[in-house]
C-alpha cells in the first residue's frame, strides 16, 4: 500500500513539471503556432537568476538569498520578463513569418540564452541551497514523501485552477481562448492582438519560473541544462495531447510523468537503464494510434 | 461626406491580382450589395476593408479617417464589423461567450446587455443554447450566431459576406429583417456581398457588380437586377 502511494506521488510530482512545461508551451503555441523552444532556457535563466555570476563551482545565492515571500514573485517576474522581451524583442518581428521560421528563431533565442548563461556561470552545474528544510519526510498514510514533493504538486494544483479560472471567468482569458481558436476572426472583433500574445507570453514565463523554483529546491543543483530536458518532454507531451489543446497538455504531461514513474518500478533491472527508451516507444505508439494528438482541437488543423 | 470610401484599391496575392483599381463610396445608413460571379474579388473587396489582407495600392478611408494599412482590431474599433464567409464561430466557446466576445470592446455595459437581450430576442434559439459550446450548432444556426455576434460589437457598418449561403429561406427572411430593422432604427450601414442578388428587389439599394477583379458595373440595385444588364455583364 505505502510503496503504491509512494509511486502515485511520485508519478504525480514528476507530471506536475512536465505539465507546466506542457502548458506553457501550448499557451504560446495556441496564440501564434509557434513551438518556442527557448522555453527551456527560460526555465534555467529563472534558476541563475537566483545565484551571484561566478564561475566557481560553489555558488553563492544572489536573489536566492531573499525572504521566500519576496524571492517567488521576483522570480515569477523574471520568467515572465525575459518571456516578454523574447516577443517584443524576437518573435513580434517573425509573427508573419511561417511556423518553420519561427521556430528556427526560437531555438537561436535559446542558444543566445544558454551561452549568457555560460558566459556568466560555467558549463558546470552548482549545487543551490533553496528552501532546504522543504526536503524533510513526511509520513502519510505510512508512506515517507518528501515535504516537497507535497507542495510542488500542492502549487501545480492552484497554478492549474488559477489558470483554468482566468481563462475562463476573466476578459483576458476569453480572448485568449477564442484567439487559439482564429486569431484572425479575433481580431476582426477587436481583440488586440499584440496584447493576447503579450499576455500569454507572461503567464507561460511564470509557467517556466514555476518549474525553475520547483526543480532548484528538488534537486538542489543548478544546471545550464536542466531546462532543456524538461522542455523536450514538455514538448513532446504537448503534441501527445494534441498541440494547442491546454487540458490536453496537462493531462499528457501526467501520462508521461506517470509513464516515466511506473517503467522505473515495473521494469526488470536490468532494463532499467533504458526507461526513457520505453517510455519514448510508447509515445510513439500513442502517436501512431492518434496522429493529431490526444485532444487535438479542430482549429489545429485548419491553420497550420 | 461619404462614411466609407474606397479609392483606387489593388490587392495582390502572390502574383495574383484579385483586386484591381477598386473605387466606391458609401453613406452612412446606406445599404450597398456586391455582387458577381466565383473569384469575381468580393470576398477580397471586403478583407481589404476589415484589413485582412493589406493593399498595394490605395486607400480606405472610415468615417474620415484612413485604416487602409491599419490592423483589423483597430478598424473593428472604428465600428467596422465584418462576417467573413464560412462560418468562423469560436467553437470551444460557449454560445454566449461568442456574443460577449463580440461585445469586449464596448465599454458601456448597459447597451451591451440590452442588445444581447435583443439578439436572444430574435434568436431564440441561441438563448436556449447559450451555455452549449458553439461547435454543437448546426451550420445555419451557427450563420445566425455569426451575424448575431458581429452586431454585438454595435457596429456603424456591417459588412456580410453571403449571409444567405446554406440558410433555409425563413432563417434568411429572419436576417435580413435584423439587419434592415437596425438600419432603420440606428442608421446601420450596409455592406452585403451575395452571389445570389435576387433578395435586393425587396431590400433595395446600390448594387455594385464584380468581375475579374473589377467593379464593372454600379446602379440601383432593383434597376440593374431587372435589366438585362447583369445578365450581359456576368455572362458577356
Amino acid at each position: 500500500m505505502t510503496a503504491i502511494l509512494q509511486i502515485v506521488f511520485d508519478a504525480l510530482s514528476l507530471g506536475s513539471i512536465y505539465a507546466l512545461g506542457a502548458l506553457g508551451i501550448a499557451l504560446i503555441f495556441g496564440v501564434m503556432r509557434l513551438v518556442n523552444f527557448a522555453h527551456g532556457d527560460y526555465i534555467s535563466f529563472c534558476v541563475f537568476a537566483m545565484l551571484v555570476p561566478s564561475t566557481d563551482a560553489m555558488s553563492e545565492m544572489f536573489l536566492g538569498s531573499l525572504p521566500t515571500i519576496v524571492l517567488i514573485p521576483v522570480i515569477l517576474l523574471i520568467g515572465a520578463g525575459v518571456s516578454v522581451l523574447s516577443e517584443i524583442i524576437v518573435f513580434r518581428r517573425l509573427r508573419d513569418a511561417n511556423p518553420a521560421t519561427m521556430m528556427i528563431a526560437s531555438f537561436a533565442l535559446g542558444f543566445i540564452l544558454k551561452h549568457f548563461l555560460l558566459m556568466l556561470f560555467s558549463s558546470r552545474p552548482k549545487s543551490i541551497n533553496l528552501w532546504p528544510d522543504l526536503g524533510l519526510p513526511v509520513e502519510i498514510l505510512g508512506a515517507r514523501l518528501p515535504l516537497l514533493q507535497l507542495i510542488a504538486i500542492g502549487i501545480t494544483i492552484i497554478i492549474l485552477v488559477a489558470l483554468s479560472a482566468f481563462l475562463k471567468r476573466t476578459r483576458f482569458g476569453l480572448e485568449m481562448r477564442a484567439a487559439a481558436e482564429n486569431f484572425t476572426m479575433a481580431r476582426m472583433l477587436g481583440v488586440k492582438a499584440n496584447q493576447v500574445i503579450l499576455i500569454a507570453f507572461a503567464i507561460s514565463g511564470m509557467l517556466a519560473a514555476s518549474i525553475g523554483l520547483i526543480l532548484a529546491a528538488q534537486t538542489g543543483t543548478s544546471d545550464i541544462q536542466m531546462g532543456v530536458s524538461v522542455m523536450l518532454v514538455a514538448f513532446i507531451a504537448t503534441v501527445i495531447g494534441g498541440l494547442g489543446s491546454l487540458a490536453g497538455a496537462v493531462v499528457a504531461g501526467y501520462l508521461i510523468g506517470a509513464a516515466s514513474v511506473l517503467m522505473q518500478v515495473i521494469l526488470p533491472l536490468e532494463a532499467r537503464p533504458f526507461r526513457d527508451a520505453f517510455v519514448y516507444a510508447a509515445v510513439i505508439a500513442c502517436l501512431i494510434w492518434r496522429p493529431q494528438g490526444l485532444f487535438a482541437p479542430k482549429s489545429a488543423k485548419q491553420r497550420v | 461626406m461619404s462614411f466609407l470610401s474606397v479609392t483606387n484599391v489593388t490587392v495582390r496575392y502572390g502574383r495574383l491580382t484579385a483586386l484591381r483599381h477598386a473605387n466606391f463610396k458609401m453613406a452612412a445608413g446606406e445599404t450597398l450589395f456586391v455582387t458577381g460571379p466565383n473569384g469575381a474579388g468580393k470576398s477580397t473587396l471586403l478583407k481589404a476593408i476589415a484589413g485582412v489582407v493589406t493593399p498595394v495600392e490605395g486607400q480606405i478611408q472610415l468615417a474620415g479617417q484612413v485604416i487602409s494599412g491599419t490592423v483589423p482590431e483597430d478598424i473593428a474599433r472604428r465600428g467596422f464589423s465584418m462576417v467573413p464567409e464560412g462560418r468562423h464561430v469560436f467553437g470551444t466557446l460557449t454560445i454566449e461567450e461568442n456574443l460577449r466576445l463580440g461585445a469586449g470592446m464596448r465599454a458601456d455595459k448597459d447597451a451591451v446587455a440590452a442588445d444581447l437581450a435583443g439578439c436572444y430576442e430574435v434568436f431564440p434559439m441561441l438563448r436556449e443554447r447559450r451555455d452549449a459550446p458553439a461547435a454543437v450548432l448546426s451550420g445555419g444556426q451557427q450563420q445566425m450566431l455569426v451575424i448575431a455576434r458581429a452586431l454585438m460589437t454595435g457596429p456603424q457598418l456591417i459588412a456580410i459576406d453571403e449571409p444567405s449561403l446554406g440558410l433555409a429561406p425563413k432563417i434568411i427572411d429572419q436576417v435580413y429583417d435584423v439587419l434592415l430593422r437596425l438600419r432603420d432604427e440606428r442608421g446601420l450601414t450596409l455592406l452585403i456581398v451575395e452571389q445570389s442578388s435576387t433578395r435586393a428587389l425587396l431590400t433595395g439599394g446600390r448594387m455594385l457588380l464584380m468581375r475579374s477583379g473589377e467593379i464593372v458595373m454600379e446602379g440601383d440595385a432593383r434597376e440593374l437586377l431587372r435589366g438585362d444588364a447583369l445578365k450581359q455583364a456576368y455572362f458577356g
